[in-house]
């Protein structure tokens, strides 16, 4: 029986589990990292945009602060999200954008002067301080009110994931590669760990730890189409629902992205748009204007994706042997711009399109893209039914996004979740709670259980194809559990991944190599997957209201009234073929920022009776208030310091707002 | 207007019956002895190595290995020989490539099975002994206004920032050939990549000990293989030639 004893047990090599990881060592903790593949190969690094941090260096996003990129996410999660834990991303990810400079990342600085620029398909001159010469500068993205979103030309999440594996290595953390978390080891209500199989020999290991942390990011490989790295499979948060005890929330909140190139499915990023770029339609015909007169193309995704869909339904798509598509045009953009820019966008243009970008316009159509749902934790990131499991990123629902997320703030949260997280995990390792009281009898129990799982995928006679199973998942996921979705097709499909579960408890491998098993590998990770998208599918069934990227033609409207709440899925039972679905509420009457219309999109909503009360007396606290400054009239409405770890508090300095 | 004129991408791709002859080799099983195995595949439009390799391994070969994670040319997992050239095989179109492919694991680096080889340890290991991160002694006040830089300089390092460590360098060096410890063009590159760098507060001196010798900087021959060969276009040479040019300066003025 092979057993490693660490005190952090980190699963996921990506910007959430390395900043974690980072976090804990400098707190003085052994820690340890899982990863699936070299860290440095995550699907962080495909993050091309850039990341929201409201520095508000450069021209367009002067005046911006914590206030408004606070608003801005509210807004884009259609009041999903839990706004606390938005305060304490938004105060937290200045403070993250300048520790990620001092750790190397290039971001692109603003330079003094003018510079032509292209906004809303029209040339217009930006003029930039000399103040603010040399600063951190941003981009436009969708859904927010300022340019807010640094970035390091288009490979944004690359330089991220190279400074911060760097920093990893400098901290002398072990990275432990081609490594796989088959289950958690739990008793009770406690997380003692995982037990793990090696990639290339096969071997299980059991890590024993004080606490673990799932950061594995999303589950987009259950869709037919995504743009996702293969590896995001939403097995690392199967790990947690597998448990009967962690829950997991809001997993039918799935993103669709507007631009994924056909066929491949490869992102373009959103800085495509914000950099002026436009969408056409068959006829050439720039459409988002007339759906949303406003944002147009850079309203929010969930919207965007929404009106691309609707408009090709119309007969104004581009009609292709893999089905309709729209272009993004981003030519008037000039080559300068693009190649300095945009050149990843141009790479993928040409190496899998055979365009340039600068020429042609690109065919493109909404791609599952990001996974709002995740393991359900509070905003210190521990679940809060498994003590000593914690989860970050996009493999958490914590929740920053609620039932949508802005372009840029992705990248954000890995590592502000990780900066956060990584504080509380310490505080729980030194706490008497914290200590480990597992027993050998329980680490060997688990470590047969999952051998004889093993064996019985290798030896066993049900026939079944992984791949077959696999390939029906992901177009059920695709055609029913889409962007438009119904009650009619929603039960089909929580139908038929009922069946393909039931199915995938009889597959046979028949490579029976004990070390390196690709096939192997296929089979117990679609067990895992099924479960996930049976997560999806059944929340998606059960909510019947439309919010953010959750949208159902049968029930158009977002209903406060009857769903202001996060849907919680649990697995009770190993032999169930359905996740318990439960609900908490997310309370108005806590909320500084109470429901109403996002601005874009459709004003269609039902309001929860707690809301003109809130509103009212939202009015009445600051009216009280009419000297103070914003951050007094922001402590007033709601708390959210006390929450963040001490060193994590604190203004930030801007150029306009010096301390 | 040309911008509308176009085809749907590959739209006329004829179909073809391709003829993969990849490297087989499982060096985990004694039995396993390294050979030539013949997989066909029909071409379909816009078809990659990776939707091919994927297509092999769903329909006729299940424990073919191979290495993909982003399938988009950004990762860096997936370099491999194609036709005998270092090569990202996800961004390769087969429509660039005869119907005959022949598919073989990077050399130089140790191999896991089939086309999967183990880049990231010798990376890791690459990054320990060169220690390829920023070294400042000054701890940043996270709340106040982050360092200037200037545009350009920015740009720059982003310039050689864009490494992403797939190996190709390495499996095109011949240097690499003879010496199993030289760092290679990645290494190098990194190496110069910190030294434009203003927040990296090492001297000439410093990186002199870590690359000043045949096993770093000394040990190029020149041979211009890894830059024929990156996909990412890095200036490779001119890096080399400039940190050998500063490294032999460092030497002669520190009279080692």
């Amino acid at each position: 029986m092979k057993v490693v004893y660490t005190d952090v047990l980190v699963i996921g090599g990506g910007l959430a589990g390395l900043r974690t990881a980072v976090g804990v060592r400098r707190r003085g903790l052994d820690v340890l990292v899982l990863s699936l593949v070299p860290a440095k190969r995550s699907h962080s690094a495909a993050a091309q945009g850039g990341m929201q941090a409201s520095l508000g260096n450069s021209a367009m996003g002067a005046g911006d602060n914590e206030d408004i990129h606070f608003e801005d996410t509210v807004r884009g999660s259609d009041w999903g999200a839990d706004q606390r834990v938005v305060r304490m991303f938004v105060n937290t990810a200045p403070k993250a954008i300048r520790e990620l400079a001092a750790w190397g990342v290039p971001w692109s600085r603003v330079a003094r002067g003018s510079r032509e620029s292209v906004v809303n398909a029209e040339k217009i001159t930006i003029t930039e301080a000399d103040e603010a010469h040399g600063l951190i500068t941003a981009r436009d993205f969708g859904g927010t009110k300022k340019w807010r979103t640094c970035y390091t030309s288009d490979g944004t999440g690359h330089t991220m994931l190279y400074a911060l594996g760097d920093q990893t290595i400098a901290h002398d953390i072990p990275v432990l590669e081609r490594q796989e978390a088959l289950a958690l080891l739990h008793e009770g209500d406690r997380c003692h760990g995982a037990v793990v199989r090696d990639l290339i020999t096969g071997e299980l290991t059991a890590y024993v730890a004080k606490a673990t942390t799932i950061a594995t990011g999303g589950y987009g490989r259950i869709y037919k189409v995504s743009t996702n790295a293969i590896i995001c499979e939403g097995t690392g948060i199967a790990l947690a629902l597998e448990t009967g005890v962690a829950t997991l929330g809001n997993m039918e909140a799935v993103q669709f992205h507007p631009t994924a190139i056909i066929t491949a499915g490869i992102l373009t990023t959103e800085g495509c748009r914000g950099d002026g770029g436009v969408l056409r339609d068959v006829d050439g015909h720039r459409f988002m204007p007339d759906y949303e007169p406003e944002k147009k193309e850079l309203a929010s995704r969930d919207v965007v994706s929404r009106r691309m869909t609707e408009h090709m339904r119309k007969g104004k798509g581009v009609p292709s042997r893999y089905g309709d598509h729209l272009w993004l045009d981003i030519t008037g953009l000039g080559r300068a711009h693009i190649e300095k820019n945009l050149r990843e966008v141009k790479d993928i243009c040409e190496y899998f399109l055979g365009i340039d970008p600068v020429e042609q316009w690109i065919p493109v159509r909404p791609t599952q893209h990001y996974s709002m749902g995740g393991i359900r934790t509070d905003h210190t990131g521990q679940s809060p039914t498994l003590k000593g499991l914690f989860s970050c990123g996009e493999s958490a629902c914590w929740d920053l996004h609620g039932f949508n997320r802005l372009g840029g703030n992705s990248v954000a949260e890995t590592v502000v979740s990780g900066m956060i997280v990584a504080e509380f995990i310490a505080d729980y390792c030194e706490t008497e709670g914290g200590e480990l009281s597992i027993g050998t009898g329980l680490v060997r129990e688990f470590l047969e259980r999952e051998r004889q799982r093993l064996d019985a995928l290798l030896e066993g006679a049900g026939g079944e194809s992984a791949t077959a199973l696999r390939e029906r998942m992901e177009a059920v996921m695709m055609d029913k559990v889409g962007i438009f979705r119904t009650g009619e097709e929603l039960e089909a499909a929580v139908q038929e991944l009922q069946e393909l579960l039931r199915r995938s408890r009889n597959i046979t491998v028949r490579t029976k190599a004990l070390g390196a098993n690709p096939e192997l590998v296929a089979a117990y990770r679609v067990q895992k997957m099924l479960k996930i998208a049976l997560c999806v599918a059944q929340g998606a069934l059960l909510r019947t209201e439309s919010r953010g990227a959750h949208f159902r033609e049968d029930y158009p409207q977002r209903n406060d009234r009857d769903w202001l709440k996060r849907t919680l899925a649990t697995w009770d039972d190993e032999a169930d073929d359905l996740p318990t679905i439960r609900y908490e509420e997310i309370p108005v009457t806590d909320m500084e920022l109470p429901p109403g219309f996002r601005g874009y999109g459709t004003r269609n909503h039902v309001d929860h009776p707690d809301t003109a009360a809130r509103v009212a007396e939202v009015e009445r606290t600051l009216a009280e208030l009419p000297e103070a400054d914003r951050f007094a009239r922001q402590q007033a409405l709601m708390d959210y310091e006390s929450l963040l770890p001490e060193k994590y508090r604190g203004r930030n300095e801007r150029l306009t707002e010096r301390l | 207007m040309s911008t509308r004129m176009q085809a749907s991408p590959a739209d006329s791709a004829p179909t073809r019956r391709l003829k993969l002859h990849i490297l087989r080799y499982n060096p985990q099983d004694p039995a396993s002895k390294p050979h030539l195995q013949l997989f066909e595949v029909d071409e379909a439009p816009s078809m990659t190595l990776f939707v091919a390799l994927n297509d092999i391994r769903d329909h006729q070969d299940p424990s073919l290995q191979f290495d993909f994670v982003c399938r988009a040319g950004i990762c860096g997992s997936c370099a491999m020989l194609i036709n005998g050239r270092p090569g990202l095989a996800c961004r390769t179109l087969t429509s660039s490539l005869g119907e005959r492919i022949t598919l073989a694991p990077l050399p130089f680096f140790e191999l896991i099975g089939d086309l999967s080889v183990n880049t990231g340890k010798w990376m890791r290991g690459m990054s320990e002994r060169l220690e390829a991160w920023i070294h400042s002694a000054s701890e940043v006040d996270l709340r106040r206004l982050e360092e200037r830089m200037e545009p350009e300089l920015a740009e720059q390092i982003y310039e050689l920032e864009r490494c992403i460590e797939c190996g190709c360098c390495l499996a095109a060096c011949g240097t690499a050939r003879m010496r199993q410890d030289f760092v290679g063009a990645v290494g190098l590159n990194k190496i110069a990549r910190l030294r434009l760098d203003p927040r990296d507060q090492r001297t000439d001196a410093d990186y002199y000990e870590l690359i000043g010798d045949d096993d770093g900087v000394f040990g190029c021959m020149s041979l211009l293989g890894c830059q024929d060969v990156c996909p990412k276009d890095l200036t490779l040479q001119t890096q080399i030639a400039y940190m050998r040019r500063k490294m032999l300066r460092a030497a002669v003025f520190s009279g080692t």
